[in-house]
């Protein structure tokens, strides 16, 4: 299809707009964290560097970092294991129920978070806490995200076997190595880079879960998002989180970067 | 290779996590939906009762419930109408050396944070904010700054998949319908819709589960407004049997959503 000139000067108008109704927001949350107005009033009546200094010596928001990292690890290691069997599982085999698992999978991130949290909280304090003497805390908290995190290892790791077919390792099936060796000298080396980018999509899903959290986290341990939205009423802080909002948007160019080096440039086999 | 016994051990310790971890956790919840509580204090008792799914029929309820779907839909349908050009701008229109920055482009704040998003709309809706500095007007914190808020928050759930359809589109089929004799629009109603179609359904299980469900945004930008999720938190600790039956009318949405999709071929294209 050739468009004209003209209708393609249209849809680069319309991607500029839209790239600007993406951007904008996250501008204007930059400038005030320069804003010298405690409101926010715009535009800003003078710039300051005060809140950046005042926010990167809060303890608070560098603990809720450190809670968020180990969370993130934890459910990320649990999502890769668990993920890519199950991928491994539905593309390699076909058995009865197959249909139902790969509802069951999407589940976790279908289903509103509230749900899912008001249910894992209720579990903790009739089961876990009762029977085992486990608290609400880093625990809990990773065995949450993990749930939902299994997905999209699982959406990752089916899309690249899907695309590879079975014929190489039918192959090094008939040269005579094992399952295991098959496994360890084909099917891995040929996932690792759709496991990679799995394993950065449930990091980055889980350090920014907030509903699931709430839930799951005890009071003694507030991941970032959690002191973010505690914080985020309290006319005393809000400058502070506007820092670390930026922070955070900054910091979030590098997994980016790192996804498309994996994927090379096309999105078509990254999923969410 | 393909033998029982492989099987068995691939899928034992992820049916084993999902079904303990989670479908335990989300039938004991359901269960309570069909529980009461004791008026004192406020603890769940196991006496089976339809109460809480009646009560859901109250207007109260029942307007809470529509409006929340109309949030859902109205932000699904303006995240296609905004996605659908823009993913085939970058897809087919951008010069192919540009395409890598435009992916990033739309990346770099779904990776932002999700609060963060949130936020900065409210300080571009809030009274004398930038919405007001710039326009002259600002819709102010409510059902209007909601739908804007979540349509922000999800357009790139929707671009990203509706993207990856365009670009597995092979042009020899856009060639064909012009060569066919297919003008611009033609192609694009008979050719290219059909085929990103399940793209767009997939794209639309993301901005109307993620709607449906949220409430942290609408407390950040919704000022007073009601929809499920927030009331859901409201009952939680006071009657978490009511909570439960409003989290299950949720979750009913949700699956017929998915089990109407699911003809499209969607759940292949998350």
């Amino acid at each position: 299809m050739r468009l004209g000139l003209g209708s393609r000067l249209g849809f680069g108008v319309f991607a500029a707009v839209i790239l600007a109704f993406i951007y904008v927001p996250i501008g204007v949350v930059t400038i005030n964290s320069f804003n010298s107005d405690r409101t926010f009033g715009w535009p800003p009546p003078g710039l300051t560097t005060q809140w950046w200094s005042a926010a990167l010596e809060a303890p608070g928001p560098r603990d809720a970092l450190v809670t968020s990292v180990k969370a993130g690890l934890g459910a990320t290691a649990i999502a890769l294991v668990l993920g890519a069997l199950l991928a491994l599982a539905l593309t390699r085999y076909s058995f009865f129920g197959k249909q139902a698992i790969s509802i069951l999978v999407i589940l976790p991130i279908a289903l509103p978070g509230i749900v899912t949290g008001v249910a894992l909280q209720s579990v903790i304090s009739n089961v876990l806490n009762p029977v085992f003497g486990i608290n609400a805390g880093l625990f809990t908290i990773i065995v949450g995200h993990a749930t939902f995190c299994i997905v999209v290892v699982f959406n990752n790791v089916t899309a690249r076997l899907r695309r590879l077919g079975g014929s190489l390792e039918a192959a090094s099936a008939d040269l005579g190595a094992r399952p295991l060796t098959t496994f360890r000298l084909v099917t891995f080396p040929l996932l690792r880079s759709a496991v990679l980018a799995g394993a950065l999509l449930a990091f980055a899903l889980s350090f920014d879960e907030i509903v699931v959290t709430t839930f799951t986290a005890g009071p003694g341990t507030p991941t970032l998002p959690i002191w973010i939205f505690n914080n985020l009423f309290r006319p005393n802080q809000a400058p502070v989180v506007n820092v670390v909002a930026v922070l955070l948007v900054t910091i979030s160019i590098l997994p980016v970067w790192l996804a498309q080096r994996l994927a090379g440039t096309s999105a078509a086999e990254s999923r969410l | 290779m393909r033998s029982n016994k492989a099987l068995a051990g691939l899928l034992a310790p992820p049916l084993l996590w999902l079904v303990v971890a989670y479908l335990g956790a989300l039938f004991a919840i359901f269960a309570t939906a069909f529980f009461t509580t004791d008026p004192f204090t406020n603890q769940v008792v196991r006496t089976f009762t339809l109460e809480n799914f009646r009560a859901l029929l109250d207007p109260t309820y029942l307007r809470i419930i529509g409006r929340t779907l109309l949030i859902a839909a109205t932000v699904t349908v303006l995240c296609i109408v905004i996605a659908v050009p823009f993913a085939f701008f970058m897809a087919r229109v951008a010069p192919a050396r540009i395409r890598g920055l435009l992916v990033a482009a739309v990346l770099v704040p779904l990776w932002a944070s999700y609060l963060v998003k949130a936020y900065a709309w409210r300080t571009m809706v809030q009274p004398g904010g930038v919405l007001e500095s710039a326009f002259g007007s600002t819709p102010g914190y409510g059902l209007a700054a909601v739908v804007l808020t979540l349509t922000y928050l999800w357009l790139p759930y929707m671009i990203l998949p509706v993207y990856a359809g365009f670009e597995r589109l092979p042009v020899s089929h856009l060639e064909a319908s012009a060569d066919l004799g297919g003008r611009g629009l033609t192609t694009f109603r008979r050719v290219i819709l059909p085929s990103v179609l399940p793209s767009i359904a997939a794209g639309t299980i993301f901005t109307f589960s993620l709607s449906l469900g949220d409430y942290i945004a609408v407390q950040i930008v919704g000022g007073k407004l009601q929809v499920l999720g927030t009331a859901v938190l409201q009952n939680i600790t006071l009657d978490l049997p009511f909570a439960a039956a409003l989290g299950t009318t949720s979750v009913v949405i949700m699956v017929l959503y998915l089990l109407a999709v699911r003809r499209t071929g969607a759940l292949d294209n998350l």
